[in-house]
């Protein structure tokens, strides 16, 4: 079974960007499938690849990341990407969503501009192996 | 916004205080990208000598590579170019010493492979800050939309430094580099293949441009 977890970005708003990593990491850990409302920043982005390969062990081999951001989309343009970016400024980057899947549920995130394919691993396989 | 004015504040450093000869100019990309490939083919076309081992094997390059003073000249010889050329391991979000039994590895070397390798990520990401220019090597037989690619992309704008992107692997069939253009249409993007030094030479042209 697979579990989503949705994360509003009311969640993560207040935390600083180390608590807003942890925070995801800790649920993707779990097994779960993190779904987030908006983005992260690019600096936090790289941070979160950072801190996953750090605690990468025998059990916890990575994760799969894909962001899905329509404001960055270039068909936005004049006056509505100045209000997307305004609005941003103040309120954060709430805009699109962000899936965090554990590498051991999630096998590949395949990301079309506007699609998204989360290819799961078949752990009957996997277990097998062991 | 932030990180835009920390970019502008180091270009604008750099301007008083870095002289040419200290430019280091970074390889970035996934794995397997053939970054070092690259590499290798500028260290031996500027200094007669190869830069690191090549391998079908992920993670390969394991531990950030520098080559100093290498010196390149333009098309018609007027221009020079002094530059530190640093490959770096390649940036994942994953790593499973699994994957590296597929090719006969015992366990303790894949294991060990995987650790060097989680370590050469974290290398390639602290050395960002330090870079004035970056080669960013995409395997042009992959899907370009990957997070890691646009995730250290939009790092290197976010530090205001200049980007060029190849599409590595233009040798092969599968090979598009028009979906790697699609994916960064803000950027320059231009097919070459490494390994049989395809479209090299305008790369070096197109360097001079970026940090010339």
């Amino acid at each position: 079974m697979v579990t989503l977890q949705f994360i509003p970005y009311t969640e993560i708003e207040a935390l600083s960007s180390v608590g807003r990593i942890r925070k995801l990491l800790n649920i993707a850990k779990k097994n779960k499938i993190v779904l987030l409302q908006g983005r992260l920043s690019k600096d936090e982005e790289t941070e979160l690849i950072k801190t996953t390969m750090e605690e990468i062990n025998k059990e916890f081999r990575g994760i799969e990341l894909a962001v899905i951001d329509p404001s960055q989309s270039e068909t936005l343009e004049g006056f509505a990407k100045v209000k997307n970016d305004f609005f941003s400024l103040f309120l954060g980057n709430r805009s699109g969503f962000t899936v965090i899947g554990p590498a051991s549920v999630v096998k590949s995130i395949k990301k079309n501009p506007d699609k998204i394919e989360l290819l799961t691993m078949n752990k009957r396989r996997r277990s097998k192996k062991k | 916004m932030i990180d835009s004015i920390k970019g502008w504040f180091n270009s604008f450093l750099n301007m008083f205080f870095k002289t040419k000869g200290d430019i280091k100019l970074g390889l970035y990309g996934p794995p397997n990208s053939g970054k070092t490939t690259l590499a290798n083919k500028i260290c031996k076309d500027w200094l007669g000598q190869e830069m690191g081992s090549i391998s079908n094997v992920a993670h390969e390059t394991r531990e950030i590579q520098i080559k100093e003073q290498i010196s390149m000249k333009s098309k018609d010889g007027k221009k020079e170019l002094f530059f530190n050329l640093v490959d770096t391991p390649g940036i994942a979000t994953k790593i499973d010493y699994e994957d590296f039994l597929k090719f006969g590895m015992s366990e303790r070397k894949a294991k060990k492979r995987a650790k060097e390798a989680t370590k050469g990520v974290i290398d390639a990401i602290k050395w960002l800050d330090d870079m004035d220019a970056v080669l960013v090597v995409l395997d042009s037989t992959q899907d370009p939309y990957s997070q890691v690619n646009i995730t250290i992309i939009g790092n290197l704008a976010a530090r205001n430094i200049p980007v060029l992107i190849v599409g590595n692997k233009s040798d092969l069939k599968r090979s598009n580099i028009k979906k790697v253009q699609a994916a960064f249409p803000q950027y320059e993007v231009m097919g070459i293949s490494a390994k049989y030094g395809r479209n090299v030479k305008k790369m070096y042209e197109k360097l001079f441009k970026l940090v010339g």
